[in-house]
């Protein structure tokens, strides 16, 4: 019988499978970055805000679990391979119960269930239960395959819209190359938030229009824009920098091309900032608050 | 069972049908679960080649060939040095995540497994002659290939203005499968899908009936084979789910067509009712697609282990827990559409109890592997592959469960690894196991054991390479259903199609074997898997008779 080579195969594949599991519930912090991936990641991106952070915890606490399960499961076969192949065990075992491990492999994986399950609903609740806002931006997905965002707190119309409204288009090869950001990735016109503000997102689509989701994954925020309904979500960044989303529903032809840009900021910048958009053009601001920003060192890029 | 044997004794005056008449007129079982079997791999092989022109596009950032695909099939005339700007490409991109997603579910994983083998087997394993309803069971296979028809139309007419083909995905949510994308071909795939259903019902009926009445003397419930076991469950998730996604389709075509508003929320409607309705479907129906899997390991696990199943009673209630909760989990698909935290909390809750029988499945397998004397045959690589690579799936289900966590995973490629892990490396891993195990009994041919062990090696690794860095584009953030992705996922996309290529070579080892195993007609004896194989087909000669058991079995 030639058993010993394919099983060997199996053996390695088996192992460096199970390698790569371990490698990813560990490596998360030394492979990504803050607000974007960087090349071969294998984790998430870094954490900005406590729901983030929340979310890195689980999903190491996750990974721990099916890794430690998977080399269990994997251990076993291995096991049954070497001991119970016809050669090295010609006379098979009767056994065809045993009611004692029966109950065990049914009682240990609900254990096992409700100790995932109670931060897991922590997290979930931490999500779900909005707190109260420092500020409120409005998101709409449109359906040219853009994002509008509306500032309602920075002063209202007399017909009640917002005051200050944009929308962020992708920003093009040629620009994105030039500027030295990435394709797909960067707007024209970034959101900005101040930092370590509760910012509180109301997530729609426009009437005529299409589902589409807004997402930032070291936000730990993923909503749909839906016509016709309001959705609430909500992220405090407690760290200042660049951070970038990509629409998560898909919506058609131009769905890998509406891309989400937020740029965290010190208050003041944030200050600065509102009262300019408030008298000028949302790229004016733009480039106003990124003077600002790069006099400081704090943007290297764009 | 008086009343079957007479009717049997009748049956064998009619002449043996030949030429095209013997398949298309076919009410024997045998001839139609060869022919879904057929269907299959004619569907799957047009669906794997739909994946791999999307692997090659996603190769490398940036547009590849969909622009250049876009002009030469539907004449888009896009400028070939600006592939950014075709939108016939981008949106013929979307066409082919549909058209792949709807050919391996609907007319390759589901007529394999349950219209080939559950045809095939079934009837052979509780002892009867055929099914209850023979033509019905005609008709079950025959509205196949229109819905198929239906389905390869829709990719040649107008969707959104100005492109072809239905590009919603398998889930077609509105308003984008209705206002944007007005054009006929969604229609052509909501018609496909009504009739596949239909003919899903109709087998779903016919199973149920057979397996209920014409098992043979002695064929208790708890003596059935848990292949049959898999199947019932199976066509009772169907015959419960598809009628709501009858309901929810039949809407969406009024919608389109007749000016009704059931997911327009302008008009009073809802589109996150149809999400509701799709996935009241779609959970029960994921489970449909692999339940018969969890049979067929069931049976070649204990054929080459030399041993009975271990925990008979509890593998098969397991089915049928997993397939109870399988109806009210369906909402763990929709944790981004704004549900509040406490329906969301259920529906976490009530995702992870599955894990509990699926569990005891995995580990009734290795028991039952346990203190055997393995023969490491195609089939049972095959199932083993399945049994490590279905837990690993299994316990990145585990993970997505948890509604805050995927609050980053959903909609990314992480998702994507999740479900071919059970589906790609599970469903069909459990299709090639169970086409290696009855090969020989239902032509009557020994395949070629190097080229079925090398099939499996190649696909094996092929398909490791590709699924499993898509963990990693996941977790770093790619969404999925993009045609075109940011500079830094460069990596695991190559990587990633490199398992496809290699995946590929791995289905024209399957078909060389195929073709092999007809040309060299290596004669399969009644019985060729030995002592461990104690279920009826296997008692029967190899191929079976036109009509068997003319006297019925007696189980004791």
């Amino acid at each position: 019988m030639n058993l010993k080579g394919p099983i060997m195969k199996i053996a390695n594949k088996l192992v460096g499978v199970v390698a790569l599991l371990l490698f990813t519930g560990t490596s998360t912090a030394a492979w990504a970055a803050l607000g974007h991936a960087e090349p071969w990641q294998m984790g998430l991106q870094d954490a900005a805000t406590p729901v983030a952070e929340g979310i890195h915890w689980l999903h190491t606490f996750l990974m721990y679990i099916i890794t430690a399960i998977s080399l269990f499961v994997m251990g076993l076969m291995l096991y049954i391979i070497v001991k119970f192949n016809a050669k090295a065990n010609p006379v098979p075992s009767k056994t065809t119960h045993n009611t004692m491990i029966e109950v065990l492999w049914t009682v240990i994986p609900i254990l096992i269930l409700v100790a995932i399950a109670i931060p897991s609903l922590r997290l979930l609740y931490l999500q779900r239960d909005i707190p109260v806002a420092d500020m409120t931006i409005k998101v709409i997905g449109n359906p040219s395959w853009n994002w509008t965002y509306e500032y309602p707190d920075l002063g209202l119309n007399e017909d009640k819209t917002a005051k200050v409204t944009f929308t962020s288009y992708l920003k093009s090869k040629e620009d994105a190359a030039k500027d030295g950001v990435p394709y797909l990735l960067a707007t024209d016109v970034p959101v900005i938030v101040p930092v370590n503000k509760t910012v509180k997102l109301i997530v729609t689509s426009d009437p005529e229009g299409i589902i589409h989701a807004w997402t930032i994954q070291s936000f730990g925020v993923k909503i749909d824009a839906i016509p016709g309904r309001l959705n609430e979500d909500w992220f405090k960044a407690t760290k200042e920098g660049t951070y970038y989303g990509q629409c998560s529903e898909l919506c058609g032809k131009q769905h890998a091309f509406m891309p989400i840009e937020v740029h965290v900021v010190s208050q003041p910048d944030f200050d600065a900032w509102s009262e300019k958009i408030k008298t000028a053009s949302a790229e004016e601001s733009r480039d106003f608050l990124f003077a600002m920003l790069k006099a400081k060192g704090q943007l290297a890029k764009n | 069972m008086s009343n079957a044997t007479a009717a049997h004794g009748h049956d064998d005056h009619h002449a043996l049908p030949t030429g095209w008449k013997r398949y298309v007129y076919s009410t024997n079982h045998k001839d139609i679960g060869t022919m879904y079997l057929w269907f299959a791999i004619f569907a799957g092989v047009l669906g794997g080649f739909l994946s791999v022109m999307m692997r090659i596009e996603l190769a490398q950032p940036g547009i590849q060939i969909f622009h250049g695909l876009a002009n030469m099939v539907y004449n888009a005339g896009c400028d070939m040095a600006k592939p950014e700007d075709c939108d016939a490409g981008k949106h013929m991109y979307n066409v082919f995540v549909t058209g792949h997603a709807l050919l391996m579910i609907f007319f390759m994983v589901m007529p394999a497994m349950i219209g080939g083998f559950g045809n095939w087997f079934v009837p052979l394993m509780i002892g009867a002659p055929d099914m209850a309803f023979p033509r019905m069971n005609n008709i079950s296979f025959w509205l196949l290939p229109p819905a198929l028809g239906l389905l390869i139309i829709s990719m040649f007419v107008e969707g959104p203005p100005g492109a072809s083909g239905a590009g919603g995905g398998w889930t077609i949510y509105p308003p984008l499968s209705t206002t944007g994308q007005p054009g006929p071909a969604m229609d052509f795939v909501i018609l496909a899908l009504h009739i596949a259903g239909a003919s899903s019902i109709l087998g779903a009926i016919n199973f149920i009936t057979t397996i209920f009445n014409m098992r043979a003397p002695g064929m208790t419930l708890h003596k059935m084979p848990l292949f049959v076991w898999s199947i019932l469950v199976t066509v009772f998730l169907l015959l419960l789910s598809l009628p709501v996604l009858a309901g929810a389709i039949t809407m969406l075509l009024t919608d389109r067509n007749f000016g009704t508003s059931f997911f327009v929320a302008a008009k009073g409607g809802d589109p996150i009712l149809f999400q509701h309705l799709f996935w009241f479907f779609g959970h029960p129906e994921v489970y449909i697609l692999i339940l018969p899997g969890f049979g067929i390991i069931s049976q070649i696990v204990s054929t080459f282990s030399k041993k009975p199943v271990f925990g008979y009673l509890g593998m098969a209630y397991a089915m049928v827990a997993i397939g109870v909760v399988g109806f009210v989990v369906w909402a763990h698909h929709m944790y981004t559409v704004g549900m509040d935290a406490d329906t969301q909390a259920y529906f976490l809750a009530a995702t992870m109890i599955i894990a509990v029988p699926t569990g005891v499945k995995i580990f009734s397998w290795i028991a039952t592997m346990w203190g055997g004397s393995i023969e490491f045959k195609t089939p049972m690589l095959w199932a083993m592959g399945f049994i490590f690579l279905f837990t690993v799936g299994g316990v990145t289900g585990v993970v997505l469960a948890n509604a805050g966590v995927d609050r980053s995973l959903h909609d990314t490629y992480y998702v994507v690894a999740h479900f071919h892990y059970v589906l790609s490396l599970g469903a069909v891993f459990a299709v090639f196991a169970a086409w290696y195990y009855w090969f020989p009994k239902m032509t009557g041919y020994m395949y070629n054991e190097f080229i079925g062990k090398l099939h499996f090696w190649v696909t094996f690794v092929g398909v490791n390479i590709l699924f499993f860095p898509q963990h990693f584009l996941g977790l770093a953030g790619m969404p999925r259903r993009y045609i075109d992705y940011p500079e830094v996922f460069a990596g695991w996309n190559q990587v990633s199609s490199y398992g496809s290529y290699m995946s590929a070579v791995g289905v024209v080892i399957f078909l060389y074997g195929v073709f092999s195993a007809y040309a060299k007609k290596v004669p399969a004896t009644d019985n060729p898997w030995g002592v461990g194989a104690t279920t009826l087909e296997w008692t029967l000669s190899s191929p079976p008779p036109f009509h068997q058991f003319s006297t019925l079995p007696i189980i004791k």
